[in-house]
C-alpha cells in the first residue's frame, strides 16, 4: 500500500508523522520503502539518516536548434505553451527555464532542425536505513522551477513491489507537485494543526483529494492550540480523525534534536501501528465503495 | 527609430509603469515621424514568460528600443537576443522620458550582463 503524507498548510509535521510511521513499521519488520518528495526542501533524511548508496541525475529534455536547417519559420515558437521559444527575425531563442520538456517543437518542426538535448533540474538518491528502510529522496536544483519532473522521476525510480508498504513524504501545497507526489496513493494521511490558518489549507487539500478520489483523514497536530474548527470541519465532511498529537514542550524539543515521535516517546509505536492498521482497513473499505 | 515606454493606463503624459513584461499598454514613438502609437501588451497575463514575449511583440512591431521601471530575467535574455537596447527610468511620463533618451540622458542597461531574477 503506498501512503502519502500530505498538508496544505507548511510546517504542520508532515514529515514528522511520515517518520514516525515509517520507523514503526521497521521496528516491526514490515518491508518498507520511504520516498521523500519535497524535493524543494528534503529533509526527511536528517530524521532517517539513511546511508547513501545510489545517485541519479535528473534531467528533462530540452530544444536545441540548428541553425543551419532553421527556416526561421516561427512554427515551435507558435506550438509552445510555455513561451520558452521566441524567434528575432529568423533566430529561434530557447530560454531554458520556462522549457517543461513537452518535445512539441521538435515535433512540429518542418524542417527537423530542432533536437532536444538534456539539461540537469536535480538529482535522485536512495540508501538504506539502520532499520531496514528503502529510503529515497529527490532534490530539486537550486534556482529551478519545475519539481514536478524530479518527483515523477523519483517515483517512477523507485517501482516498488505491490506487496511493499511505500510513504511518502509530499510537499506543502495544493499545486503540481502535491498532484504528482500523492497520485496513486492508497491513502492520503492529511496532516493539520488546529488553527484558523491549519482548516484553511486543509480545505483546499481535502478538495484536491476528492479531485484525485484518494481516501483520506487527517493528523491534528499541536492538539489544544488555537481553536475546535478543524474538529467541527472534519465532523461535518465525514472525515476520519485518526490521530491526535497534543502540543507539548517534550515532543518540540525532541523534534529539535532531530528525533521521531517513536524515539521522543515510545507509546507512539502502538499508536502508530493502530494508525496503519486502520489506514488499511479505510483504504479497503473506500476502494469497494469507489467499486 | 520606434521606441517603447511600459504605461499603465495607456497615455503619454502620465507616469510609465515600473513593469515591463506585465505592464498594460506600450506607448511606441517614432522619431522620425515623431508620432505616437498606443499597443496592448499581448503578454500581460500570460503564464510565464511575458518578459519574451513582450520582447518578441515589440520587435515585430519594429521597436529597437524600450524604457521601463524593471526588466526580468526572462526580458533580458530577449533583449539580448533582439540586439534591443533598454533603458531604465523609475519616474516620469513618456513623453518626458522619450526627450530624455533622444538627448542621451537615460542610463542604458547591459543586458549582456545576465539578470536580477525574481522568485
Amino acid at each position: 500500500m503506498v501512503i502519502a503524507v500530505a498538508s496544505g498548510k507548511g510546517g504542520t509535521g508532515k514529515t514528522t508523522i511520515a517518520v514516525s510511521l515509517a520507523k514503526t513499521l521497521a521496528g516491526l519488520g514490515v518491508r518498507l520503502s520511504f520516498l521523500d518528495c519535497d524535493v524543494e526542501a528534503p529533509d526527511a533524511d536528517i530524521y532517517l539518516k539513511p546511508s547513501p548508496e545510489q545517485r541519479k541525475s535528473v534531467e528533462i529534455l530540452i530544444p536545441e536548434v540548428d541553425p543551419s536547417r532553421c527556416s526561421g519559420c516561427g512554427r515551435c515558437a507558435e506550438v509552445c505553451q510555455y513561451n520558452a521559444i521566441v524567434v528575432f527575425g529568423n533566430h529561434p531563442l530557447v530560454l531554458p527555464q520556462l522549457c517543461h520538456g513537452c518535445g512539441s517543437c521538435s515535433l512540429t518542426c518542418p524542417e527537423r532542425a530542432i533536437s532536444e538535448i538534456p539539461r540537469p533540474i536535480g538529482f535522485l538518491e536512495r540508501g538504506t536505513t539502520s532499520d531496514g528502510i528503502d529510503f529515497s529522496r529527490g532534490v530539486l536544483s537550486i534556482g529551478e522551477p519545475l519539481a514536478v519532473p524530479v518527483i515523477s522521476h523519483l517515483k517512477q525510480w523507485h517501482d516498488h513491489a505491490e506487496e511493499e508498504v511505500v510513504i511518502i513524504d509530499a510537499p506543502p501545497g495544493t499545486s503540481c507537485p502535491v498532484v504528482e507526489s500523492v497520485r496513486g496513493a492508497g491513502f492520503v494521511i492529511l496532516v493539520t494543526e488546529p488553527t484558523p490558518f491549519g482548516l484553511h489549507d486543509l480545505r483546499l487539500t481535502v478538495r484536491l483529494t476528492e479531485e484525485l478520489k484518494i481516501p483520506r483523514g487527517v493528523i491534528i497536530n499541536r492538539d489544544g492550540i488555537g481553536n475546535d474548527e478543524v474538529d467541527r470541519y472534519c465532523l461535518a465532511n465525514d472525515l476520519p480523525i485518526l490521530m491526535r498529537i497534543p502540543f507539548e514542550r517534550e515532543i518540540g524539543a525532541g523534534i529539535a534534536q532531530g528525533k521521531s515521535l517513536v524515539e521522543i516517546d515510545p507509546s507512539y509505536i502502538d499508536r502508530f501501528l493502530a494508525l496503519y492498521n486502520r489506514l488499511e482497513v479505510l483504504a479497503a473499505s473506500n476502494g469497494k465503495v469507489g467499486g | 527609430m520606434k521606441i517603447a515606454i511600459s504605461s499603465t493606463i495607456g497615455k503619454i503624459n502620465e507616469p510609465i509603469s515600473e513593469r515591463f513584461g506585465r505592464c498594460k499598454y506600450f506607448l511606441i514613438f517614432d522619431s522620425e515621424c515623431r508620432k505616437w502609437d498606443t499597443k496592448r501588451n499581448p503578454a500581460e497575463s500570460a503564464r510565464g514568460g511575458a518578459g519574451s514575449q513582450v520582447v518578441q511583440f515589440l520587435c515585430d512591431n519594429g521597436v529597437r528600443a524600450v524604457i521601463s521601471g524593471q526588466f526580468g530575467p526572462n526580458a533580458y535574455t530577449a533583449l539580448a537576443a533582439a540586439g534591443m537596447q533598454a533603458y531604465r527610468a523609475s519616474s516620469g511620463t513618456p513623453e518626458e522620458l522619450v526627450e530624455r533618451l533622444l538627448e542621451g540622458e537615460l542610463q542604458q542597461v547591459d543586458v549582456g550582463s545576465g539578470s536580477e531574477r525574481h522568485y
